[in-house]
């Protein structure tokens, strides 16, 4: 039992180290093999612990497997956890990277340097595993930077390109301001119950404020705060002194930080979209299905802290919300078809953390289950498009290659379908994605924070945009008049099997993850499939109320959704001149959203070009005029000269300073006999 | 236990691998070969035999091991040595690199050889020697007499500014020491020994601690070096050869984190209370401003070198946490430095003996030509980085948690380091290894040889090995630190709840 969960982690590190030592000498062939087989493994070991421990009843439990850092009160093994939200996750993770294997075994085929990308794509993996197997937050830390460390590497797979290394140097450093808060909010934790391990904070965490109401009505809520304000100092931060509640707020905030950045929420989102520099099918694996829900992840994970923290949930439905709307704004209007989904994957990360926000943390990581489904299938489809189109990414020049390559159209098709959340309201008949986002949409409306009717509110109007931006995407992409060169459209060729298979079997997730699991995650058998993996305090009612909200609540996403629809085909099939006319007439607004909200101009003004400036400035004025101006520089320029001299008389040193040895030995000798005489 | 005078013995051998190297004419080739044959035997040995150190090393007790006693200029000073577990590993690290060095100098020194290899065994001895020295007396005739073979390296094997910059690192090292000198002085004076353990026993009056800490804390800030006090630094590191800066950056910095460690701490307990947010102060600072300061460096190894005064920065900062994962972080910190920078050196001087330039914009698109170099390169950048799963991580890591229990504001602030960090060392990583391959000067070079993969490969390992099994080291150094610590907190808690004096003469603590 514990070699099947040893070997799920570690087959593919053994993966990346047989390939990335001897990949050249093994040739691309067996690289590929070696590297998507043990994958393979992994992928079905996954869903044998998926019913063994979420659908079956073995109980949570810790693998071990290596002593760690041991200082002190801080105590880290190497282990691995394993409950229900381990296994979903590895699930996810496995699943869709072996399918990324093998489709890149098709989609990377001209490529020199394979071996060396199968090695990043089984390096990613195992960080992936080692972050959602983790037993403390350590392991964690090392797992969420380790697929950073594979992201950077993947994004920058093309070093040749100017722009893949500055966007991989951007996702890394972007991604570490996140980790700032990350490491704090560690320590933090390590203050508060002296250890980092999950078992201990959890069982210390679920005493550690007297009968907290995170959930109740903002009233009670309030009065729960004013029960513990005046409590014993526990943490003395930035000069504050923290009650446990206030230092639970904090502690937790630093933490999203963390999630923030991993998760590409706003103001730390910049890294994603430039990410899609890296091959495709990183896109899919990283940058949609995995590693970007890490953040979503941690959050579940912690769901024990997070729970006794009020007003850090609030923050985190509040940043949430903003980023599912502000991203959908931006992909309206993006024309590199990747860039498109990058922003679709960073709103729907938005809408996944308000569920958190509310405590729906089973609605969140239904909709992380389902998304990793057609997020993928959509970054997969839109390879084999970019494939066929000879590698051009712009959506302007593509068009009517519906008929060229259908089953590619029709798995886009399908992979729409899904992140649109098409379904008949109130019945069970609907795409996955028309099961985990109505219910976020749905526990949004009932959650019981200051900001969860604006996150309604924004979450409706993000699944009308949604909606828009996919259809635009598959409109603009395969339908209307082909506006490639001619040459182009001569290629556009079908994308082969190795590549296809991939695709089928994400868009059976995509359709059907939704029906057979929403009892799960969300429904009736949830207490039996979680177990104890995600903690809701007991006043945490908003599953329950979810279910009960009324028609039109049900309604909303699917009205959006078909308005979102409407207007993408009236703009995009029946009057192409519409979007270019609303363009020119709202110039402003249109150059708003294409640029981003500015975001990359405000950031480069504001940290990049001023830290180049003081950094020179410290060099030069700092180090150059004050410190060696008024120090060393006076006095060792006298000596020079001096020493000018003495070199024009000597060959060496070595007499100079053996004199000069000699004399302080002396000194320090008589010294000591003088002041032993006393 | 190991009935033999072992640390004697490794302290010493290099110094008899100098003499055979004297006996050998220094014409010809073949004569050269021999000399760098005898150096490097000589080191390899040394290291295997200190090896037994670490085997034979007791991990449970806080106590000095392996002790030799017998008296030296009268019954003033006497020849003491001894390792604990704050020093052992500083020596097995010292034994470790000089092998390292003398294959990088295998090609890269071709005039005066014969000068260069004793220069570097002389080193060797003196190194070994400041960690092992438990005679305050002896400590410091190691500690100042290790300054001459290393101002004799850059200044005779070093590089075009090399007079300036040699004269810039002397200059200020001595004067550091003088005053340590005069502490030294001042504290045989008061306790009437030179003995470092009995003086880690002896309780210096309150007011005497705070002189007496000032004097010491000349002497390694400037080792460290801390800032203001860091110029010295990239000016040395630029100008010396690859060997002579592995050493700089991978020993003699550590010997100010260890004298603070064996002195500062546990001699003047209360001074190193009272001056330790002063103490923060600096740490943080010298991460921050040096880390800006490395981004917009022209020269690789000036940029390493600024670097290195960041990671310094944490070391210090650990060490005034006074706690045990902020001293054990401090430690492991300067052990994985030593490997890490001391790696990054390298790299640059594999580069610099092809195209005998350090100028960032004369390189990039390496990969294309060194891919093995390549890999090295990187997996060294993200230990500088501090990534988790090298030996990096763990230092940064603890040093942080250690000071955060002590002051949240300097976590915060020396926690940028890890953005900025990441910024300057990829940025640096970017613009030499990747890229297109446009230069032509750059198209013939090839990728490591035999020699340079034997001096990067075992840093590789080793990088990676103890940022994934560090607990060799926590086992170690354990038991000493946590003796440090208690022993800091009594003296502090049992100490008058006043401030020793002089405090209107001590320098703004800027909290």
């Amino acid at each position: 039992m514990d070699q099947m969960y040893l070997a799920i982690v570690f087959l593919p590190l053994l993966g990346f180290l047989i390939v990335g030592l001897f990949g050249n000498s093994l040739g691309a062939k067996a690289s590929e093999y070696i590297t998507s087989g043990f994958l393979v493994i992994s992928a079905v070991l996954s869903w044998v612990a998926f019913f063994q421990v979420a659908l079956g009843d073995t109980e949570a439990f810790t693998v071990p497997v290596l002593r760690f850092i041991d200082s002190g009160a801080l105590q880290a093994d190497w282990a691995l956890r394993i409950d229900t939200l381990t296994v979903v996750m590895l699930v996810v993770v496995n699943t869709v990277s072996s399918l990324v294997h093998i489709y890149s075994i098709g989609y990377m085929h001209h490529d020199p340097h394979r071996p060396r990308f199968f090695a990043y794509l089984s390096l990613f993996t195992f960080a992936m595993l080692m972050l959602v197997t983790s037993n403390n937050l350590v392991q964690m830390f090392f797992g969420w930077e380790g697929v950073g460390l594979a992201s950077y590497l993947l994004i920058g797979f093309w070093y040749q390109k100017p722009s893949a290394n500055a966007a991989a140097i951007k996702a890394f450093v972007v991604n570490r301001v996140g980790d700032f808060g990350f490491a704090l909010g560690i320590f933090g934790v390590f203050v508060l119950f002296g250890s980092i391990n999950f078992d201990t904070i959890f069982a210390n965490a679920a005493t550690y404020l007297p009968a907290a109401a995170a959930h109740g009505t903002d009233a009670a809520a309030q009065g729960a705060d004013a029960a513990v304000a005046h409590g014993d100092t526990v943490l003395n931060f930035l000069g504050y002194h923290l009650d446990k509640a206030a230092a639970m707020t904090v502690v937790c905030l630093l933490l999203f930080m963390g999630a923030m950045g991993k998760s590409a929420q706003v103001p730390l989102h910049t890294w994603l979209p430039d990410a899609m520099e890296g091959p495709t099918p990183v896109s899919a694996l990283i940058h949609a299905a995995t590693m970007v829900t890490a953040g979503v992840f941690m959050l579940a994970r912690l769901s024990p802290l997070f729970e006794l923290s009020h007003s850090a949930l609030t923050v985190v439905t509040f940043i949430g919300a903003l980023t599912a709307f502000f991203a959908a704004t931006v992909g309206l209007v993006q024309n590199d078809i990747k860039r498109v989904i990058a922003y679709s994957t960073c709103s729907q990360l938005g809408y996944m953390f308000v569920a958190l926000g509310v405590g729906a943390y089973g609605a969140a990581i239904f909709h992380l289950f389902t998304h990793a489904f057609f997020k993928a299938l959509l970054f997969l489809g839109s390879g084999s498009v970019i494939h066929a189109m000879s590698d051009e990414q712009d959506m302007r020049k593509m068009g009517g290659i519906r008929k060229l390559i259908p089953t590619t159209y029709w798995m886009m098709v399908i992979g729409t379908l899904a992140l649109t959340g098409v379904g008949i309201p109130a019945t069970i008949i609907g795409t996955a994605g028309f099961f985990s986002k109505d219910a976020i949409i749905e526990s949004a409306f009932v959650g019981h924070n200051a900001v969860a009717g604006l996150a309604f509110a924004l979450l409706v109007v993000a699944a009308c945009f949604t909606s828009f931006y996919s259809w635009r995407l598959i409109f603009m992409t395969f339908h209307g008049k082909p506006r490639a060169s001619h040459d182009v459209m001569h290629h556009v060729h079908e994308s082969p099997p190795v590549m296809l298979v991939p695709l089928f079997i994400l868009a059976i997730g995509a359709l059907f993850a939704g029906v057979v699991f929403h009892d799960y995650f969300i429904g009736e058998a949830y207490a039996e499939f979680w177990k104890k993996a995600l903690f809701t305090l007991e006043s945490n009612h908003i599953l329950h109320d979810m279910h009960g909200v009324p028609m039109w609540v049900k309604l909303s996403p699917f009205v959006a959704m078909l308005l979102g629809l409407l207007v993408s085909w009236h703009f995009y099939i029946r009057n192409p001149q519409a979007p270019v006319r609303l363009a020119a007439r709202h110039h402003g607004l249109y150059q708003f959203l294409l640029n981003k909200w500015y975001f990359d101009e405000l950031y480069d003004f504001l940290f990049v070009r001023a830290a180049k400036r003081l950094g020179y400035f410290l060099w030069k004025k700092g180090d150059g005029v004050v410190i060696d101006g008024l120090g060393p520089d006076g006095i060792s320029a006298g000596v020079i000269d001096v020493t000018d001299r003495v070199v024009k008389l000597q060959t060496g040193y070595l007499y100079h300073y053996a004199f000069a040895m000699l004399i302080g030995v002396a000194a320090l000798a008589t010294w000591m006999m003088l002041g032993g005489s006393f | 236990m190991i009935d033999w005078p072992i640390l004697s013995t490794v302290t010493f051998l290099p110094l008899v691998g100098a003499l055979l190297i004297l006996f050998i004419t220094d014409e010809g080739e073949n004569a050269r070969r021999n000399i760098r044959a005898v150096a490097l035997f000589t080191t390899v040995f040394t290291f295997i035999v200190s090896l037994w150190i670490w085997i034979g090393f007791d991990n449970s007790t806080p106590n000095f091991q392996f002790v030799e006693k017998f008296d030296f200029l009268g019954s003033i000073a006497s020849y003491h040595m001894g390792v604990d577990g704050i020093s052992m590993l500083f020596v097995i690290l010292t034994t470790f690199l000089m092998p390292l060095c003398i294959l990088a100098s295998w090609e890269s020194i071709d005039k005066r050889v014969k000068e260069y290899m004793i220069a570097f065994l002389l080193l060797e001895t003196l190194m070994i020697g400041v960690f092992c020295a438990l005679d305050i007396v002896l400590f410091y005739v190691f500690f100042e007499a290790g300054l001459i073979p290393m101002f004799i390296i850059i200044g005779v094997w070093g590089g075009k500014r090399r007079v300036y910059a040699s004269f810039k690192f002397f200059l200020y090292t001595l004067l550091g020491s003088v005053l340590m000198l005069l502490a030294v002085m001042a504290m045989y004076w008061q306790a009437g020994t030179t003995d470092i353990p009995t003086l880690l026993t002896h309780d210096f009056p309150a007011n005497m601690q705070t002189w007496l800490w000032l004097a010491f804390f000349a002497s390694f800030a400037v080792k460290m070096p801390m800032w203001p006090v860091h110029t010295w630094l990239p000016d040395a590191h630029v100008e010396a050869p690859t060997a002579g800066s592995v050493i700089l950056a991978g020993i003699l910095l550590k010997m100010g984190g260890y004298g603070f460690l064996r002195f500062s701490l546990p001699m003047f307990p209360l001074a190193s209370e009272y001056f330790a947010p002063f103490v923060f102060t600096l740490s943080v600072v010298a991460i921050i401003y040096t880390s800006l300061v490395a981004l917009m460096q022209e020269d690789i190894k000036k940029l390493i070198a600024y670097s290195s005064v960041a990671h310094m920065g944490y070391v210090t900062m650990g060490i005034f946490a006074m706690n045990q994962e902020g001293v054990q972080g401090a430690i492991f910190q300067m052990l994985s430095h030593g490997l890490v920078s001391g790696a990054l050196f390298l790299c640059v001087g594999v580069i610099y003996d092809r195209l005998h330039t350090r100028e960032i914009s004369a390189y990039g698109g390496l990969v294309n030509i060194m891919p093995k170099y390549a890999v090295a390169f990187l997996i060294f950048t993200m230990a500088n980085v501090g990534l988790p799963g090298t030996s990096g991580f763990i230092g940064e890591f603890l040093t942080l948690l250690g000071v955060f229990k002590v002051n949240t504001w300097v976590a915060l602030f020396a926690t940028t380091g890890v953005i900025l960090s990441a910024a300057y060392a990829l940025w640096l990583y970017r613009r030499v290894v990747l890229g297109a391959l446009t230069k032509d000067s750059l198209k013939g070079m090839l990728d490591l040889s035999l020699r340079e993969k034997l001096v990067i490969y075992p840093l590789v390992v080793l990088t990676i090995f103890y940022g994934v099994y560090p607990a060799p080291v926590f086992d170690a150094t354990a038991a000493s630190v946590k003796n440090l610590v208690d022993q800091v907190s009594i003296s502090i808690q049992a100490a008058p709840q006043a401030a020793p004096a002089p405090a209107a003469e001590a320098p703004a603590a800027a909290h």
